[in-house]
């Protein structure tokens, strides 16, 4: 099998925290880690690749020169070969625009790496949360698609897909080449060893900017995406709540059962 | 797309029975009221296989139109035929936005059909308006874990797509006798171009479907429960409130209860009327899943906990003697 996993590093949000006078995000100083659900999707290769030895996994990510940190801890936990695709020009691209433009590196990488039989994708990045660019790649490359994947498992000549539905679950086959995004599964990825850190760390992670692909550059960075954010701002605080602590439990519970009742919220 | 004329649709998702799923139907409300800012009309859109199941309750609830594509195909969603028959309709009417749920099959169809359309998507959104300057929709959607809103536009290009969360919005009210045009097209897509197949439908172990998105409401419980026994009570909470059991992601790692029943940023986002968090501390990502709640009820013995800080009732003390009073008390004036 030959792989492919797009990747992307985000902030830690569990490690942000609000300024509460100022009711602010504070960002500096929160560490970068690779994508939760990137890395869940990086697991299931993994597990494939177990299966079937011969397979390779490449890893593909888009962002800043820092964002091959991310490359290099994917490097540790089963990804064979990593590509970052980055130029100034791709800065501000929404989710259409970023889709495009993997979508164009995705067909330079086939030519150095041999057509990808899965493409796999985190359902979502924590801190854009769209959940859109999988599909939007899948739709660029006309490729069939299963989003919210727990378990993925090659056949004869499709995947067998576990997906989270809105009832319980789909076991769904999928023809190939295909994209699967990939959402929290049963298990949690593999740790690197000291070995496959040090090797991490040597392997020399190719950089493509625009010049190395063809891509249509009207249809990329802030300017090519249909989307524009207008305002940000953090939501208002709930301040208004009661708190209750009587004498005892007892006379809490009682309590709270006489005001949501006098609220009639029961 | 060439846009044809002002109106706005609104995809009324069907379940795996053919009944309308909520969202569609909440989703006329601020569709209403889009599509008189933009002076069009509220379509509603229902692809399926007998639809007229879904047909009914949306023009009783104010749509102006139906289109409706009815075929085989349709049964059961997959992204290849659903995606195609909608984006047929879109480029042969020429809507100027289109509002989708966003359920696991929104948040599947909604990227791939505005990326074929070359428009742009905004996802997951809690807050529609107008924006006053360009009479675009404004749309309003959360983003780092709910950390941060932002207002989005989708200027230059149509239609204006955006998946919408379910339960922010309140369905409006069923109207009987309502004269609404239902417009049947006859779309078809060929087996070859449906690539998935559905091999098998695993329900939750046990029977019991945890549909928290829709539940009225919620009784959650974390790490503060101490381990998989301290769920009883929570249970029997719920059970007493004909509510559905929520845990927060440290109770699921744990291994105390399933992932299904997960609330927050891994888990599912929900916006029940009330919703009671029982020994949850309130994480950021937990935070991001119930916080649209309309009644948010705490119970946890740290005074700091920043649950408390999105609680409307905070009760400071032991669950232990907390929840099987309350229990004893709803069982008492519902009795």
């Amino acid at each position: 099998m030959n792989i492919l996993v797009c990747v992307k590093q985000v902030p830690d949000t569990t490690e942000i925290k609000i300024d509460p006078v100022t009711n602010t995000l504070i960002r500096s100083g929160v560490p970068s880690i690779v994508n939760p659900f990137d890395a869940y999707a990086l697991e299931i290769a993994a597990r494939i690749k177990d299966v079937n030895p011969d397979s390779k996994i490449v890893v593909l990510s888009m962002g800043p020169e820092q964002a091959k940190a991310a490359l290099k801890e994917c490097l540790a936990v089963g990804g064979n070969k990593a590509y970052l695709v980055s130029d100034r020009v791709f800065g501000g691209s929404d989710t259409l625009a970023t889709s495009y433009i993997l979508s164009r590196a995705i067909a330079r990488v086939e030519e150095l790496e041999g057509k990808f039989d899965i493409i796999f994708c985190g359902k979502q990045a924590i801190d854009g949360d769209t959940a859109q660019v999988g599909p939007e790649i899948a739709e660029h490359l006309d490729y069939p698609q299963v989003t919210c994947a727990v378990e993925a498992v090659v056949e004869e000549n499709r995947v067998r897909v576990k997906q989270e539905a809105e009832e319980g679950f789909h076991m769904i086959g999928v023809k190939m080449p295909c994209v699967i995004t990939v959402t929290k599964p049963s298990f949690e990825p593999r740790y690197p060893s000291v070995k496959t850190k040090m090797a991490a760390n040597r392997a020399d992670i190719p950089t493509l900017t625009s010049a190395d692909f063809t891509i249509d550059l009207t249809r990329v960075g802030l300017k090519g995406s249909p989307t524009k954010v207008v305002k940000s701002f953090t939501p208002p605080c709930k301040s208004c709540g009661v708190k209750i602590q009587e004498e005892s439990d007892e006379a809490s519970a009682l309590q709270l059962c006489r005001m949501l009742s006098g609220a009639h919220i029961i | 797309m060439e846009v044809k004329n002002k109106d706005l649709w609104v995809f009324i998702e069907t379940d795996e029975e053919g009944k309308a799923r909520n969202v569609g139907l909440e989703l006329l409300a601020p569709g209403r009221k889009l599509a008189a800012a933009q002076g069009g009309e509220l379509v509603g859109v229902v692809i399926g296989s007998r639809v007229d199941e879904a047909v009914k309750p949306a023009a009783a609830r104010g749509a102006d139109r139906i289109i409706a594509v009815d075929g085989p195909e349709f049964r059961r969603y997959t992204t290849d035929a659903y995606t195609d028959a909608f984006y047929i309709l879109v480029e042969k009417y020429g809507p100027t936005a289109v509002l989708i749920g966003a359920t696991c099959v929104g948040r599947d169809m909604g990227p791939r059909l505005s990326c074929r359309l070359k428009t742009g998507l905004i996802a997951d959104c809690t807050a529609l308006d107008i924006d006053e300057a360009s009479g675009n929709v404004a749309w309003t959607r959360p983003a780092f874990g709910g950390n941060l809103m932002a207002t989005i536009l989708c200027s230059d290009h149509r239609p204006q797509i955006g998946t919408v969360r379910p339960g922010v919005f309140k369905k409006p009210e069923a109207v009987t006798g309502r004269s609404v045009e239902v417009i049947r097209e006859d779309i078809h897509v060929s087996a070859e171009r449906i690539r998935t197949e559905l091999l098998e439908d695993i329900k939750e172990a046990g029977g019991a479907l945890v549909d928290l998105e829709g539940a009225e409401i919620i009784v959650s419980g974390g790490r503060g429960l101490g381990g998989p026994e301290g769920f009883a009570p929570v249970r029997e909470l719920a059970d007493a409130l004909g509510a559905t059991v929520g845990a927060s992601r440290a109770a699921v790692d744990a291994g105390w209860i399933p992932h299904s029943h997960q609330v927050g940023q891994t888990g599912k986002t929900v916006a029940p009327k009330v919703y009671i968090a029982c020994g949850i501390s309130g994480a950021i990502q937990h935070l991001a899943g119930m916080s649209g709640s309309d009644v948010i009820i705490a119970i946890n013995k740290d005074p700091d906990a920043p649950i408390f800080s999105v609680a409307d009732y905070g009760v400071v003390g032991n669950l232990n003697e907390v929840l099987p009073i309350l229990t004893a008390e709803i069982k008492k004036r519902k009795a």
